[in-house]
């Protein structure tokens, strides 16, 4: 769909020139068919590693109810 | 215990009290569109606040992703006509309605637009051809998209409510049973030897099992929901240890978009708390529309997923090594290895007789032939 609109959902970053053309050789023969689909690869690897563990923001009201369901079901002791 | 896919569980519901229900057009919906508006309100389908806007669905079709950048590889859609839209325009608020689910929900209408079937078609589910089921219900969807948030106000109860729990549930599930590390096996057949031997193999490297069946329309000759349910009762009664597996339901259409129903079964795995997902041999593909391992290979391309693929490929029982192997594990010959044929193991029960016990448990084929009539007719 719309090619035109695709082309604002993607932005430029610069890198170092030298390591540009680093990864061009190494991606030679992988999978990954430009350094733009590499650089972003990496890039949602590091952001996804950083995310925390869940805190999930439920009430204590709920989770008893919750819990209460669980043991009526059989599910908890 | 991994966050919820987009970082938040989410948790769509509102009360009666709130809303003049008596005032709103209402939209009746199919039970197959009921159930996308329930993983919704339940977390399911998190980060997922309602049926999707053209952005989200130009994205997904071209990039396997949310427009914001979340990874997404099936659309969530409500389809429409004019005359059931009867004038309805973005801005209005409706109530979506369905009688055998007994849903109500409230929708707020976003945006209403048109889209091409033939390039959800091709890029979903990699072919144009009609054949597909998955194509197939496409090209029969009406020709209008309504994209919204919707907010559940009720559901009756219904068969099976007793194994069905929300993301909410079987995480705080997890967290009770203090397992860290879940590995998660859908399934929508009683298991056999092939399966427990998957099953056991993953579960020995994390704390827990979650057994996920999907339950919902089948064809003729399939397995009923309850007889699933009861064959899995059994074997986990019988043959594991009860604090290290739990099953619970899923109810969800199969799409048979091969690779990228993978992904959207690993995501709905993750938002039910689960760290690890099973991947077999032409998941959730059909007919020769998918290579048999393109559903592992597309894991390759979401280093963001937030869960674990397991995969596995061909087992089967080797006479020779006298166990369950994989094709990474056994040197012996094809001659000596007995496939686990769903179709011969049917076949076998629907003549009332018992599987060998290289083939499936005898509590497990017992609990099946208590059963009248154990497969859809």
């Amino acid at each position: 769909m719309a090619e035109e609109k695709d082309e604002k959902k993607f932005t430029t970053v610069s890198i170092p020139t030298p390591l540009a053309e680093k990864i061009k050789k190494q991606i030679k023969g992988t999978g990954f068919t430009s350094l733009s689909s590499y650089v972003t690869y990496i890039l949602r690897e590091v952001i996804s590693g950083i995310e925390e563990e869940s805190d999930d923001a439920f009430s204590k009201e709920d989770e008893e109810r919750v819990k209460e369901r669980l043991r009526a079901l059989g599910y908890l002791d | 215990m991994p966050k919820p896919h987009g970082g938040k569980l989410i948790e769509r519901k509102t009360s009666k009290d709130k809303i003049q229900i008596n005032e709103m057009p209402t939209l009746e919906i199919n039970t197959n569109l009921s159930e996308d508006v329930l993983n919704i309100a339940n977390g399911v389908f998190s980060p997922l606040e309602g049926f999707q806007s053209r952005n989200d669905l130009e994205n997904i079709v071209a990039h396997k992703r949310l427009s914001d950048d979340t990874p997404w590889t099936i659309p969530i859609l409500l389809d429409m006509d004019d005359k059931q839209l009867n004038g309805l325009k973005e801005g209005d608020t409706v109530i979506l309605k369905n009688s055998e689910v007994g849903l109500q929900a409230l929708m707020n209408i976003e945006e209403i637009y048109s889209y091409n079937k033939k390039e959800i078609a091709q890029n979903v589910y990699g072919t144009k051809d009609s054949k597909h089921p998955g194509v197939a219900n496409v090209i029969n969807m009406k020709p209008k998209l309504v994209g919204g948030k919707i907010s559940l106000i009720e559901s009756k109860n219904r068969e099976f409510d007793e194994y069905n729990l929300t993301p909410h549930e079987t995480r705080t599930l997890f967290k009770q049973k203090n397992w860290r590390e879940i590995v998660a096996f859908q399934t929508r057949n009683p298991p056999h030897i092939g399966h427990e031997y998957v099953q056991k193999t993953a579960l020995t490297f994390v704390d827990g099992l979650f057994i996920n069946p999907i339950i919902g329309k089948k064809k003729p000759g399939d397995f009923r929901d309850d007889v699933i349910l009861a064959s899995y009762d059994s074997l986990i009664k019988n043959y594991y240890l009860k604090d290290r597996a739990v099953m619970s339901i899923l109810r969800t259409s199969m799409k048979y978009a091969g690779p990228r129903e993978a992904i959207h079964h690993a995501i709905m795995r993750k938002n039910f708390g689960c760290t690890h997902f099973i991947v077999g041999r032409d998941h959730a593909g059909v007919g020769n529309y998918y290579g048999p391992y393109d559903a592992h290979d597309i894991f390759s391309e979401f280093p963001d997923l937030g869960i674990i693929p397991v995969f596995f490929r061909s087992f089967s029982r080797c006479t020779k090594c006298g166990s369950v192997v994989n094709d990474k594990i056994c040197p012996h010959d094809q001659k000596y290895h007995i496939n686990f044929s769903g179709k011969k193991i049917r076949e076998i029960l629907n003549d009332g007789r018992i599987p060998s016990e290289d083939m499936m448990r005898k509590e497990v084929a017992e609990t099946i032939l208590k059963f009248k009539e154990p497969f859809v007719k």
